[in-house]
């Protein structure tokens, strides 16, 4: 158990201090890194939790993912720092206001948890005990029939964002060679390639 | 004092050592690796390679080793000094780490965990941030447009590579490693494993690891006629040495991961006798070893890819195969009554 809250601290401490970081940091791209860092901390506590398959997703998704978006685009802002500092007391009340929000909200899911922990139980579905079946099993068992529904929207909301992304992107520039590969692979020796023989001396009529 | 020294200092040793030992036999496979890659590609152009430190050039890599390290690190005065500094460790402790799970017999692996695939998965994808941190902290151009190029290359080779973990992991039923080695053992001895089933599969799975860990011909990250040395212009002496550390490690794994998800690990070819007396980690490094072998005869013989091609083959040829087989796989599986229960 000592092991065990060594690295809760280990890791909540990081990821506590990276995400602080996030916003302290002066420059964007040192902002991702620390995003990233926190990221991978929070999986460290997944994984301490027993909830391993749900850390290494957390890795692949955000941090392989999303967070490489982040800095791929960070990294090529030409910002001016300065100006960029210039309006922080502007956003603040706004800051403020979102802040407080989270934190009553997480007041209250904390606080129900404490009061009633069974309530959770009881609108949840049965997870069966964790020595039985893997992390990952009793994910896709719970996943893929108490809330199929759920998880088919889902499927679909991605979808929808998918094709709108690819809709607002996607710009056909007419008069423009494009190589089509069919049309290389469909050539043949008759359509590609004449032979002509040529006489000594006369050449080509 | 003494259940403390039996529960958590004695495993914490056992630990340590086997990490120590597989770490030291690792970077002594990774120096004959790059030499065996050299030497292979040498053999192509009927050059002879590297042939002066020790018998047959063998020492070669260490002798680099001494080089690298004897020389003065060189950071550019424009560049971002802790990022710069930051990347080649990233890419050379991330490469090291995926190791971890990687079972090279039965039983002989540091941490069985349940869900080992993901883990390599996830640690290869990480991967691409060594080459991102590299370019951007430079502060150069070249550097800098192989980070874009890294970026973009190799998220995209990693949603076909996934989608060839998850085949297999249909046929298997475990994100467990040494299960997915297990899984491959029958009585056909080398036809039962993967490769011949997943035929395709094997054939995006070796595409895209060549993909992933930026080899030719889809090293654009690197291309020497067109960015010079890509994310590595600036850096010289140590760093520039564990950058390609970190490089031939990971390819190392991937060669390692061909072998486990689709050679059968350190399964004999047949389960007869002559083939059983082998010890399993002799069959693992020969598997691993011949994909290596493949490896380095495509980069010898195939040209660069172009960047637009290279983006086509990935997401208009890789992607729907790979996500055609998904469909099959799992439905001539329900179908059969083969799915793992």
């Amino acid at each position: 158990m000592l092991l065990h809250a060594i690295f809760f601290y280990l890791f909540a401490g990081v990821t506590v201090a990276s995400a602080v970081m996030v916003i302290a940091a002066r420059n964007p791209v040192h902002s991702v890194l620390f995003l990233i860092l926190a990221f991978v901390n929070a999986a460290g506590l997944f994984v301490l939790m027993g909830a391993e398959f749900l850390a290494w997703i957390l890795i692949i998704v955000y941090v392989g993912a999303v967070a490489l978006l982040f800095l791929s685009v960070v990294m090529m802002l030409d910002v001016d720092f300065t100006a960029l500092r210039r309006g922080v007391l502007s956003y603040l009340p706004v800051g403020v206001l979102i802040g407080a929000v989270l934190l009553v909200e997480l007041l209250i899911i904390v606080g129900a948890w404490v009061v009633g922990p069974d309530v959770a139980k009881a609108i949840t579905a049965p997870i069966p005990p964790p020595a039985q079946v893997s992390n990952t099993q009793a994910l896709g068992l719970v996943l893929y029939t108490n809330y199929i529904y759920f998880f088919q929207t889902a499927g679909i909301i991605l979808l929808v964002a998918m094709i709108g992304a690819i809709v607002l992107t996607l710009h056909h520039k007419p008069n423009v060679r494009r190589q089509i590969i069919a049309h290389q692979v469909a050539r043949s020796k008759a359509t590609a390639i004449e032979i002509v023989k040529v006489k000594s001396g006369q050449g080509l009529p | 004092m003494s259940a403390f020294a039996s529960d958590y200092l004695w495993p914490f040793a056992i630990m340590v050592a086997q990490s120590l030992l597989l770490l030291i036999i690792l970077l002594i496979v990774v120096a004959y690796v790059l030499w065996a890659d050299r030497k292979i590609w040498a053999a192509v152009q009927i050059r002879r390679g590297p042939n002066v430190v020790g018998p047959w050039g063998l020492f070669q890599s260490f002798a680099d080793l001494l080089k690298f390290v004897l020389k003065e690190p060189v950071i550019p005065a424009g560049a971002n000094k802790g990022v710069f500094l930051l990347a080649p460790f990233v890419t050379c402790v991330l490469a090291l780490a995926a190791w971890a799970v990687i079972p090279v017999n039965a039983g002989w692996t540091i941490a069985n965990i349940n869900v080992g695939i993901l883990y390599i998965f996830a640690i290869s994808s990480l991967g691409v941030y060594g080459v991102i941190m590299a370019g951007w902290a430079s502060n150069s151009k070249y550097p800098f447009l192989a980070a874009l190029r890294s970026a973009a290359q190799m998220v995209s080779y990693e949603v076909s590579i996934g989608f060839v973990i998850i085949t297999v992991l249909l046929c298997v039923g475990s994100l467990n490693l040494t299960a997915i080695v297990e899984a491959q053992n029958s009585k056909w001895g080398m036809f039962g494993w993967y490769w011949l089933p997943l035929f395709p599969m094997f054939v995006i799975f070796f595409v895209s690891a060549l993909a992933e860990t930026n080899r030719p011909p889809f090293d654009l990250v690197e291309a020497e006629s067109e960015l010079v040395a890509g994310y590595m212009v600036e850096y010289g002496s140590t760093p520039y040495m564990m950058l390609m550390l970190g490089e031939y490690v990971a390819i190392c794994t991937m060669c390692a991961m061909s072998a486990i998800l689709f050679l059968g690990g350190w399964l004999p070819p047949f389960p007869v006798v002559p083939f059983t007396w082998v010890p399993g980690i002799i069959w693992f490094v020969l598997k691993a070893g011949f994909v290596f072998f493949m490896f380095a005869m495509v980069k010898a013989f195939v040209p660069r890819y172009r960047y637009d091609q290279l983006m086509r083959l990935g997401w208009k040829v890789f992607l729907p195969i790979s996500l055609a087989m998904v469909a099959i796989v799992a439905g001539v599986l329900q179908i059969t009554g083969w799915a793992p229960q």
